[in-house]
């Protein structure tokens, strides 16, 4: 029962990471642009959360900081590809090396500093139940605020004005513009978005996961979570699923590694990206799906007629 | 931006008489281009008035000033009497100038409420407007369900929810652009019942169209312009549709010469029971289709956009193969698994739909826009395996005199050339190689109409000359003035091909509707075999 309750909590910490930035990108996306700088977005909240609580000793200010680090990474992406209409692809995977780059290099002072390790919430009473207590009552605030952003981002996009014009904008830019919608703008505040969540993700990283500062300490989730948005089918449900799905994989070759299987660690630590790439191959098959749910004029840039 | 501060007063309306709308002296530039110079344009309530021009005219950009899509270089719009900048299509909304595109501005994956609570920007209670479609839709005539998604529903339908977008916002002024381009007979009749029941209302409605018996039927007022300027104000029901296409071209359009009546020969072109299935949800299935087309004749498969005709010119052109190979003879080879090129070997030509990005490369030069279709099919523009770049200018350059293809420079890029333009380059591309099978998809689409004449005149000569030729349109008027037999395309399913004389366009359009007689078809066909 212990040992379950552990690995339960370890798959809730690999998980929230992926959810976190994965919530991001899917409404990112859903306005019609692909920003691949995922990780680098990360990895900026990452280093700069870990900077700003290891110098304040408060773990809050470090996620707040985290947060802003990647939204200022995100506007970067934004000016290029929303005002200087550069490529999507090209810039978002830039944004992915610059992060990492930049990260090492204001990293560089803070490695293998003790970190602030950002507590778990305890709720008299309700967290000491045995097993379940500690699950669901026990959990640090980042790993709630993961979950109640990605029911917000359901609502918004179902059932409100706002999502309504979202998925409109990621739909069909041409005719957005035609009933007078700001397209740039929306896209500006949902890449923006984007990059709350995906420095929240870095942040999560830096105060919860491993409270330390270690360069590509994102160690490709960024791409996972990319990877993710297209599992979901840009559905917040499946998104949901997807994520904890994820984390399960990642953690369960950890698992084994420590239960002495024989099965080379390698091929175990590699096992999430082997999924990812099935989990991609099973669902392009139908197409249809895709077809339906994909935001249509993903990755197209818009300039508006003068 | 504030409504108020763009609604006029009441009070102010004396200085212009009657008039909703006045637009005077308006003048837009596009870097040197006078898209529109020195023009007027004025509308009273109640009436439909006509705008006609050609392509390039300038209609569209007048129209996109009024609904505030564009900003004219000088000029000024007066609404209601009253002075007025309409800096954006929500202030036009906003003061009741309606509109409904020719390319529509729906979302495909979202449902009709939401493409319509879109349009209305107050509106927050769907299920309350979803009732309030069901009502005015049907009292229009025009039914909608509000639930379905776009991506479902026929082109017409797609249409509907424009108009019915456009009466929720109770317009005085409504614009239209090509509104039938994409209807059936019958459909077209039930919007000009909705717009005159609209006028009678006192609504005033601008329409854009170049189907000039459509515009003598319906409206009260036409305005004409040409390449930019303003050519004639005139009363349609006073003018024959002759004398209205020669205001709007300048000279007149050259009748065709179709020679003697089709002397058909040998079966080129065969269909038998050719099945596609779509594996993309927007897409059409093709179900059973059965036509022969014989040297020496045009063939035309009419239909409403989106009832399977881009699938059948893939599955004829070889875009999309299909499972048995006899579905598909050319000159009596069956080729049904062949690729396009090996299909061109056999001596046909084809000519898709969308000239730029399909027929040819937007940012390819002439010349190599020409061996992308010529390599394997002589003319020499490959030689052992290489490109001979003299040859391809040489036919390229032959091309574009034989199909008068304007342009500025020797080999320009193909996005270089206006669409009319580029449209008799792709044709004549094809033409060039004299093959005797030419399957064309929609050959003078945004053509204007002396490049469509010669277009159109070109496809005859070649059927006279022992071709057999098959054109996909949606086009009735050009059908009927070139095919020599019918067939009607719907969901998927073509009709039995009639010849042109037997049919009218109505009866075509209760094909294109679906009513057409498979069943009895098929119990034909078993009682032959």
């Amino acid at each position: 029962m212990e040992a379950l309750e552990a690995v339960i909590l370890t798959i809730i910490t690999a998980s929230t990471p992926l959810l976190l930035a994965a919530t991001g990108e899917l409404v990112t996306e859903r306005s019609g642009v692909l920003n691949l700088g995922v990780e680098g977005m990360m990895i900026m909240g990452a280093v700069c959360s870990f900077a700003a609580a290891y110098t304040t000793g408060s773990a809050l200010l470090g996620i707040l900081v985290g947060l802003y680090a990647g939204v200022a990474t995100s506007m970067l992406f934004a000016f290029l590809t929303q005002t200087l209409m550069t490529s999507q692809v090209a810039t978002g995977l830039s944004l992915t090396l610059l992060g990492l780059g930049l990260s090492g290099l204001i990293g560089e002072g803070f490695t293998g500093l003790p970190g602030v390790k950002l507590e778990s919430i305890h709720i008299p009473l309700l967290t000491d139940i045995p097993f379940i207590g500690p699950i669901l009552f026990g959990q640090d605030i980042l790993v709630y605020v993961s979950l109640a952003l990605i029911a917000a981002v359901s609502y918004v996009l179902f059932h409100t004005r706002i999502g309504l014009v979202i998925n409109a904008v990621g739909n069909n830019h041409h005719s957005a513009h035609a009933l007078g919608y700001g397209v740039i703008r929306v896209r500006y505040a949902c890449i923006g978005f984007g990059g709350a969540c995906s420095g929240l993700a870095g942040a999560y990283l830096a105060l919860a996961y491993t409270p330390q500062w270690i360069e590509n300490m994102s160690a490709g989730r960024g791409w996972i979570a990319l990877a993710l948005v297209v599992f979901s089918t840009w559905l917040p449900g499946r998104l949901l699923i997807g994520a904890y799905l994820f984390g399960t994989v990642w953690i369960m070759g950890l698992y084994v590694q420590g239960l002495g299987v024989g099965i080379p660690s390698q091929l175990l630590s590699s096992l999430p990206y082997l999924v990812t790439i099935v989990v991609l191959v099973v669902i392009s098959g139908n197409r249809s799906l895709i077809r339906v749910n994909t935001p249509a004029m993903i990755g197209q840039p818009f300039a508006p007629e003068r | 931006m504030s409504t108020s501060d763009m609604r006029p007063d009441d009070g102010s309306e004396a200085a212009s008489g009657a008039y909703i709308l006045e637009a005077r002296n308006i003048v837009k530039l596009f870097g040197d281009l006078r898209a529109n110079d020195d023009i007027d344009l004025s509308l009273k309530p109640g009436e439909i008035h006509a705008l006609l021009g050609e392509n390039g005219a300038g209609k569209s950009t007048l129209v996109k000033i009024i609904y505030g899509a564009l900003q004219p270089t000088s000029g000024q719009v007066f609404w209601q009497g009253a002075p007025v900048t309409i800096s954006n299509p929500a202030a036009a909304r906003d003061l009741g100038i309606g509109m409904v595109f020719q390319h529509f501005s729906l979302f495909d994956a979202l449902t009709v409420t939401q493409n319509i609570a879109l349009a209305l920007k107050g509106e927050r209670d769907l299920k309350a407007l979803a009732g309030r479609i069901e009502t005015v839709s049907a009292d229009y005539g025009l039914p909608l369900r509000p639930g379905a998604l776009v991506a479902d529903l026929s082109v017409g339908e797609r249409q509907r929810i424009e108009v019915v977008r456009c009466l929720l916002q109770e317009p005085r002024l409504l614009i239209l652009d090509e509104p039938t381009a994409v209807l059936t007979p019958q459909e077209a009749d039930q919007l000009f019942v909705t717009l005159e029941r609209l006028a009678g209302e006192g609504c005033a409605v601008l329409y854009i169209s170049h189907r000039l018996e459509e515009v003598k039927r319906l409206c009260h007022d036409a305005t004409i312009l040409r390449l930019g300027r303003l050519v004639a104000r005139v009363d349609p029901q006073q003018e024959s549709a002759a004398s209205l296409a020669k205001h709007m071209i300048g000279t007149d359009v050259a009748a065709l010469r179709s020679g003697s009546g089709a002397a058909t020969g040998a079966p080129l072109l065969e269909l038998a029971g050719l099945s596609m299935p779509t594996d993309d949800p927007f897409g059409v299935a093709l179900k059973s289709i059965d036509l022969v087309v014989r040297s020496g004749e045009v063939v035309a498969v009419a239909g409403v956009a989106g009832n399977g005709q881009s699938e059948l010119f893939d599955a004829i052109s070889g875009e999309r193969t299909s499972k048995s190979a006899d579905a598909v003879k050319l000159a009596g080879a069956p080729c049904g698994r062949e690729s396009i090129t090996q299909r061109r070997r056999r001596d046909a030509a084809f000519v898709p739909e969308e000239r730029l990005g399909h027929a040819a490369i937007a940012d390819l030069p002439l010349s190599e826009n020409l061996v992308l279709t010529h390599h394997a099919v002589g003319n020499d523009v490959v030689r052992n395996g290489l490109i001979n770049r003299g040859a391809a200018r040489d036919v390229m350059a032959r091309v574009a005199e034989h199909y008068d293809v304007r342009k500025n420079l020797t080999d320009p890029e193909a996005s270089a050339l206006s669409g009319g333009n580029l449209q008799k380059f792709v044709v004549g591309r094809e033409l060039d190689r004299k093959p005797g099978i030419l399957v064309v998809h929609q050959p003078t689409w945004g053509v204007d109409a002396g490049a469509a004449a010669f277009i159109r005149q070109s496809l005859v000569d070649m059927a006279r000359s022992g071709s057999a030729v098959l054109m996909i349109s949606q086009d009735l008027d050009e059908i009927f003035e070139i095919a020599d037999r019918i067939a009607v395309i719907s969901r998927g399913e073509l009709s039995e091909a009639y010849p042109a004389a037997e049919l009218s366009p109505e009866r075509i359009g209760l094909l294109m509707a679906g009513t057409h007689e498979k069943a009895g078809r098929d119990a034909e066909r078993g009682a032959e075999a």
